[in-house]
């Protein structure tokens, strides 16, 4: 540590790249009575909910602040497209959205859903592909990017072990499709167009089995 | 392109690796691989991808060997568990050996193991397996080799040379895809072309002060330079490498996605910046260059002033984590 240059941190700081959000503080309390919106779907203990025949909502507890502000940006702004959110997301301010990450990356997640009934087989594949990937088809594995056990790392790759099996899927198809296009640098949209869709469920199914990131 | 090599694969189809053909494994990673980008197979080049850990879980290889393996696989996915034993940065084997070291284009670890024991230029001198590894932990972990012989470094050769299954020792074919093959060098260099394309392309991982990211004392995405990377007598240090690496790899799942000029400029910018202290440092700068400038240190920036403020890179005593210089492994042989 004796060399790093402090000078370039401080620059650093102030010009900060594309990819990185300059979140405001959030106050949970506050963020807390905003969130009254979110429960229908998020459930009041922000788990979400895996739903087998339509769209599974999102387990949002424990999940990155930078991470849920951005995306709340993002619906607000078009770059990301759900019919179900953006009118919530519009219904947020600035403030308000940083309250409300802050608010969800303090709760506790709970376990994911969807996964329990794959088979043996399935979860095996899904293992394969989240922990070492397969590049025979040059899919790099979850984890080189989502970090130890999946958990995340940083406020750009969140947490997807525990996520419900349900919305892990629609996501990857979404990428697949080209209707979900806010990730940085296309870098998760590149791996999906690469999966086929045994190895969609496959990845989901397992990822909703693991544990979540502790807080 | 891609039928001719099947046909030449198919016609030399009988090596068996676990369960999975190894002609057919090589075939679906060639067809990935040119259609990619890379360049198909010549027709005099080696081509060969070992097998994976299902393939060894699959065959009937000994209970004791597959254990020995899969630890050796898992000291290099994790060397990390070595840090301060062994390892002195960020580093495990596999984040400059994508793929789990299988990977053509990413320098694939198995060819040191049909090509050893065998004179290396960079220390002068016949190296085995072993040594190979240990220049590895001295170079690019900025650390201190496992004991010749110790299950650890066993366990790594293992893993290395159980890779190679089927490969003919000293194969007289080049191999394809070995080593990080660099693009055409282009004329010029950009120090700042290089400095705005790291910020737009490298920096969301491997953060914007080249620290990259540690979670929970894991990393997961590696300093490119500083106190958590590869000291100044890592091969990584070399331009073209560098180069070689981010053209055929970054970003990540996006190989050769950035032009020759910009993976140059990238790994220019990159080279620029400050790391640990050489090993082979003699407390000199100007006489390590002397003594290391012809084998390896003219393809490097170390001992040349920076071109932005005029600071001579590596001329520092910074060794960074470790609190010695050179370890004990780092000596000639004579055989006399």
């Amino acid at each position: 540590m004796k060399f790093l240059p402090i000078t370039l941190l401080a620059i650093g700081a102030a010009a900060l790249p594309g990819w990185a959000s300059a979140a405001s503080e959030g106050d949970p309390q506050k963020g807390k009575e905003a969130a009254g919106v979110c429960v229908a779907c998020h459930q009041a203990d922000g788990t979400g909910k895996n739903n087998p025949n339509g769209e599974s909502w999102p387990q949002l507890a424990g999940l990155n602040a930078n991470y849920i502000a951005k995306q709340l940006q993002d619906y607000k702004s078009g770059q990301r497209e759900n019919a179900t959110m953006k009118p919530f997301a519009n219904m947020l301010s600035e403030q308000q959205i940083a309250d409300v990450a802050a608010y969800y990356s303090q709760l506790t997640p709970g376990q994911g859903q969807g996964g329990d009934s794959a088979d043996e087989a399935t979860l095996a594949r899904g293992e394969m592909l989240a922990q070492r990937g397969d590049w025979a088809d040059y899919i790099v594995s979850c984890k080189s990017c989502h970090g130890p056990g999946n958990q995340g790392a940083g406020e750009v790759f969140p947490g997807i072990a525990g996520q419900h099996a349900g919305y892990i899927e629609a996501q990857l198809k979404a990428w697949q499709e080209g209707t979900r296009t806010n990730d940085t640098q296309d870098l998760m949209g590149t791996i999906a167009r690469r999966m086929s869709d045994e190895d969609i469920r496959a990845v989901a199914a397992w990822l909703s089995t693991q544990p979540p990131q502790s807080n | 392109m891609k039928t001719s090599f099947a046909i030449t694969a198919l016609a030399g189809s009988l090596l068996f690796a676990g369960g999975v053909v190894a002609s057919e494994r090589t075939e679906a990673y060639v067809n990935t691989l040119t259609e990619l980008g890379y360049p198909a197979p010549e027709d005099n080049e080696l081509v060969h991808i070992p097998p994976t850990m299902q393939d060894l879980e699959d065959s009937d290889t000994h209970p004791e060997f597959k254990r020995v393996i899969r630890r050796g696989y898992d000291l290099f996915t994790d060397t990390q568990q070595l840090r301060g034993e062994n390892v002195f940065n960020d580093m495990n084997c596999s984040s400059c050996h994508l793929g789990e070291g299988r990977m053509p284009f990413s320098a694939p670890v198995w060819p040191a193991a049909v090509t050893l024991p065998g004179f290396r230029g960079k220390n002068g001198h016949v190296n085995n397996l072993e040594e190979r590894i240990a220049g590895c932990f001295t170079y690019s972990m900025n650390g201190k080799p496992p004991e010749y012989g110790s299950d650890n470094m066993l366990a790594l050769a293992a893993y290395h040379q159980w890779l190679a299954k089927g490969v003919e020792m000293y194969p007289d074919k080049p191999i394809y895809g070995r080593g990080f093959p660099a693009p055409d060098r282009p004329e010029e260099l950009s120090y700042a072309n290089g400095e705005k394309l790291y910020q737009e392309q490298c920096a969301v991982c491997h953060d914007e002060n080249g620290v990259g990211l540690q979670v929970d004392g894991k990393t997961v995405f590696p300093a490119p330079w500083g106190d958590g990377s590869n000291n100044w007598g890592a091969g990584m240090v070399r331009v073209f490498t560098a180069a070689g690496f981010i053209k055929n790899n970054m970003p990540l799942g996006q190989p050769l996605s950035l032009s020759d000029q910009e993976a140059w400029d990238i790994a220019y910018y990159i080279s620029n910046q400050e790391r640990p202290q050489d090993p082979r440092y003699t407390g000199d700068i100007k006489e390590t260059l002397e003594k290391y400038g012809p084998t390896f240190h003219k393809h490097s920036l170390y001992g040349q002033a920076r071109e932005t403020d005029g600071k001579v890179l590596g001329d520092h005593s910074n060794t960074g984590e470790k609190d010695f210089l050179k370890p004990d492994t780092v000596r000639p042989r004579t055989f006399e």
